[in-house]
């Protein structure tokens, strides 16, 4: 066991930072600083900077346009993003839809959609969820029938991030409907300009567009677009979802946010002095910053236990739970920072700490998180 | 960066767990409480002949060259296995404080014989007006020729009877709350002025409360330098507050498996109560407190062995302290509550890890104390990861100090 950072990583370290510094868009830094909504225009400048220097995809294998990094290399690079004000990773094609093609992909998916994915020429969305299939996903009802070389699906998928922006979508849908719950389900991948697509806004209670409704009314698919077996869907499903948790516990993003929190509270004035100076409050920021500092080494211990390209275990549903609270208990610090003031939407805390609730929702949620931990881990 | 046990680790961490399993039975244990010193010298002797003692100790102070990672091993078991002798007292603080406090031939001589086991040292800091806050020190020393004239009290002095030599924090000059003046002497048990009431802890250790009325104590007893040992007096602290979260982590981890064991186990309405989702969920809450224990406490070691300044040390120990006590806490009341009756009983286990694990909370200072430091060093912090992003985004120093 040797704790600390070596040279190499250290130098690492300064390597990162040095490419961000040259690299990173100040308009986009600002934006992000300032927490304003980015276009799509910057987060694929962005993701195309990444990509010249071979930095997109670290997860991937080499072959497949890796980096081969140690866990705390991935670490190292993950915390000066955020530390440097990069654009958080949209995970849907690179982080998500990515993994599951090269584990249970062909050669011909491999070759067409990866390089895509690294040249931002697809921007992917996740069609999971349904109306009526949440927590309980696998009571799916999309329901993908054989017509020929095609699938025709139909159904509704819904609470989808940014569809508005993607141009391809995974689908989870039904391909044999007497199967059992978690059979019969096929990962099918769509080009979202095929007829009988159909993309709707929900707003969400902070006033955000960011998130869809994808309507599918005979929707004609080659079934070429089939990742793996008919019917072991739910497999890939699960494998991807594994791959999500670790993204979703947001731990080098909540080191940004605790910034954004304290310029937020140096603003503030109370007692002569601002409200960082306040011992309640700055007492209250330090607690989380303590606990996400646990998370930081938890999260790293969690990756390294994984022997390299090993799939994520059930230690992700812990990082994902803490992680998620993290989030939210600094929107909560924030929205209370901004004082009478929160009430204004130009002021955005209220909006923050609204928008965060989704965390301990999405992905699987908390008390889902907290089954799979019992059964899995703890063997209850 | 490495998380695996190297094959020497992994010898020490396997030879402690066959201690733990061959003599820490709970009737062995009953036995050391009710015992005269609360402890075994025959453990002790083991300990001593293992290299225990002296393993994180460098080899020109006849020690084996190890550091905080393995004080973090050896304490993680002694912690899972609820072990009575004053490893932290004699050997994390007291060691430390000769070892990097110690400049004449005497103290090297003194780590040797307690590396040997022939000599227990303890640690004496907190007094009636100071509560956790190791510069407020009333314990007065004045100098007369070349000696010390001490006079003070000192309280919750973890084994005091049966320790050889204190190290106490006395005042040579200024005021109650001054950084100056403080310094850091070696007194012995035996001296004559010192005067102890001594009494059994409530989590079955021992501790004395220790007056010194007037005691009169050599120039060469003085660790560091005369009036200026603060330093050290934090260095003990920080490497005392590793090895107490490194208990607590073995301590969590041991009240986690064996809450588990009881809900696989215990059946009512006919099934293992463990099937019933609101319990399921308490003890995950349990397992993510113990995990964030474990992992505060790998960040506060690291920062032990390769901090950049004694601020970054301090800020990074007073985090590991706040996340293991709020942790313990969650994970000790747990495990209490999911035993139902049977937790509250003092026949079995589970009680007396709870007891342990919640008088750990208030060792080297508690949750209040160390986020108070924590807040403090942060206004004054030039380095870490706030600081960083502070300097990025222009917005100078992190509280505007």
């Amino acid at each position: 066991m040797d704790l600390a950072f070596t040279p190499a990583e250290h130098a690492f370290r300064e390597e990162v930072r040095a490419f961000i510094g040259a690299e990173l868009p100040s308009d986009v830094r600002t934006k992000v600083q300032a927490g304003t909504e980015l276009t799509k225009a910057d987060y694929v400048a962005w993701q195309g900077k990444l990509n010249a220097h071979g930095w997109l995809a670290p997860n991937w294998p080499e072959q497949y346009g890796g980096t081969g990094w140690s866990v705390v290399q991935k670490h190292i690079f993950e915390e000066e993003l955020a530390l440097g004000w990069a654009p958080r990773n949209i995970p849907f094609g690179v982080s998500m839809v990515a993994p599951v093609i090269i584990e249970f992909g062909n050669d011909e998916q491999r070759a067409n959609y990866l390089p895509r994915i690294l040249k931002s020429q697809d921007w992917w969305c996740q069609g999971y969820s349904e109306p009526e299939a949440g927590s309980d996903l696998a009571s799916l009802k999309t329901r993908a029938e054989r017509d020929g070389d095609h699938y025709v699906i139909n159904g509704q998928k819904t609470w989808i991030t940014l569809a508005q922006f993607a141009n391809m979508i995974f689908v989870l849908a039904r391909t044999d409907p007497k199967a059992k719950k978690q059979e019969g389900i096929s990962f099918i991948l769509v080009d979202m300009t095929t007829p009988g697509v159909t993309v709707r806004p929900i707003v969400t209670i902070d006033g955000g567009k960011e998130i869809n409704e994808v309507i599918f009314e005979n929707v004609r698919v080659p079934v070429a677009n089939r990742v793996g077996k008919e019917g072991e869907g739910w497999t890939y499903a699960k494998f991807l979802l594994e791959h999500e948790r670790n993204g979703t516990a947001g731990v080098a993003g909540s080191f940004q946010l605790l910034e954004r929190l304290r310029a937020v509270a140096r603003k503030q004035h109370v007692n002569g002095g601002t409200l960082l100076d306040d011992e309640r409050f700055s007492e209250r920021v330090a607690t989380v910053e303590i606990e996400l500092t646990a998370l930081s080494y938890a999260q790293m211990r969690s990756l390294a236990a994984e022997s390299s390209g090993k799939r994520p275990g059930p230690e992700s549903s812990f990082i994902k739970i803490t992680g998620t609270e993290i989030q939210q208990a600094i929107t909560t610090l924030m929205m209370e920072a901004s004082a009478a003031s929160a009430i204004d939407p130009a002021e955005h805390s209220a909006l923050w700490y609204f928008n965060m609730r989704k965390t301990s929702i999405y992905a699987g949620s908390n008390e889902i998180q907290r089954n799979i931990i019992a059964k899995r881990i703890l063997g209850l | 960066m490495d998380f695996t046990l190297s094959s020497d680790q992994a010898l020490i961490k396997d030879s402690v767990d066959r201690f733990i399993t061959d003599n820490y039975s709970q009737q062995q244990r009953a036995k050391l409480v009710a015992s005269p010193d609360g402890f075994s010298r025959e453990h002790w002797a083991q300990f001593a002949s293992l290299g225990w003692l002296g393993i994180a100790f460098p080899e020109d102070r006849g020690g084996f060259g190890g550091s905080a990672i393995e004080t973090m091993i050896l304490a993680e078991a002694f912690g899972r296995g609820l072990v009575l002798e004053p490893f932290v007292p004699s050997v994390v603080l007291g060691g430390t404080a000769l070892a990097h406090g110690g400049t004449t031939q005497a103290h090297h001589d003194l780590l040797e014989a307690m590396i040997g086991g022939e000599k227990l040292l303890t640690f004496a800091y907190s007094e009636e007006r100071s509560r956790y806050d190791y510069r407020t020190i009333e314990t007065y020393a004045r100098t007369d020729g070349s000696d010390l004239i001490v006079s003070g009290k000192k309280l919750a002095v973890p084994f005091g009877a049966a320790a050889d030599t204190y190290v106490v924090t006395v005042r040579t000059s200024g005021e109650k709350h001054d950084t100056r003046g403080a310094t850091v002497v070696l007194i012995d048990r035996d001296m004559p002025g010192v005067t102890r009431h001594d009494y059994q802890t409530v989590d079955d250790r021992r501790a004395s409360t220790i007056t010194f009325d007037s005691v009169r104590v050599p120039a060469a007893n003085v660790l560091g330098e005369l009036g200026d040992g603060m330093e050290l007096i934090r260095l003990i602290i920080d490497t005392g507050l590793g090895a107490v979260a490194a208990e607590a982590v073995g301590n969590t981890s041991a009240l986690l498996r064996r809450t588990v064991e009881y809900l696989k186990t215990r059946k009512q309405f006919g099934v293992p109560i463990g099937s019933f989702q609101a319990l399921q969920h308490r003890a995950v809450d349990m397992l993510i407190q113990a995990e964030l224990a474990r992992s505060i406490t790998y960040f506060g070691t690291m920062k032990l062995v390769d901090s950049s300044s004694p601020e970054e040390r301090m800020k990074a120990l007073s985090a590991t302290k706040v996340q293991i006590a709020r942790s313990g806490r969650i994970v000790g009341e747990s495990a209490i509550q999911l035993h139902g009756g049977i937790g509250m009983s003092e026949e079995y286990v589970i009680g007396h890890f709870f007891k342990r694990i919640s008088m750990i909370e208030l060792e080297l200072g508690d949750v209040d104390f160390h986020l108070a430091r924590y807040v403090e060093l942060g206004k004054r912090a030039t380095d870490g990861v706030a600081s960083v992003v502070a300097d990025l985004v222009g917005l100078g120093a992190v509280a505007g100090v």
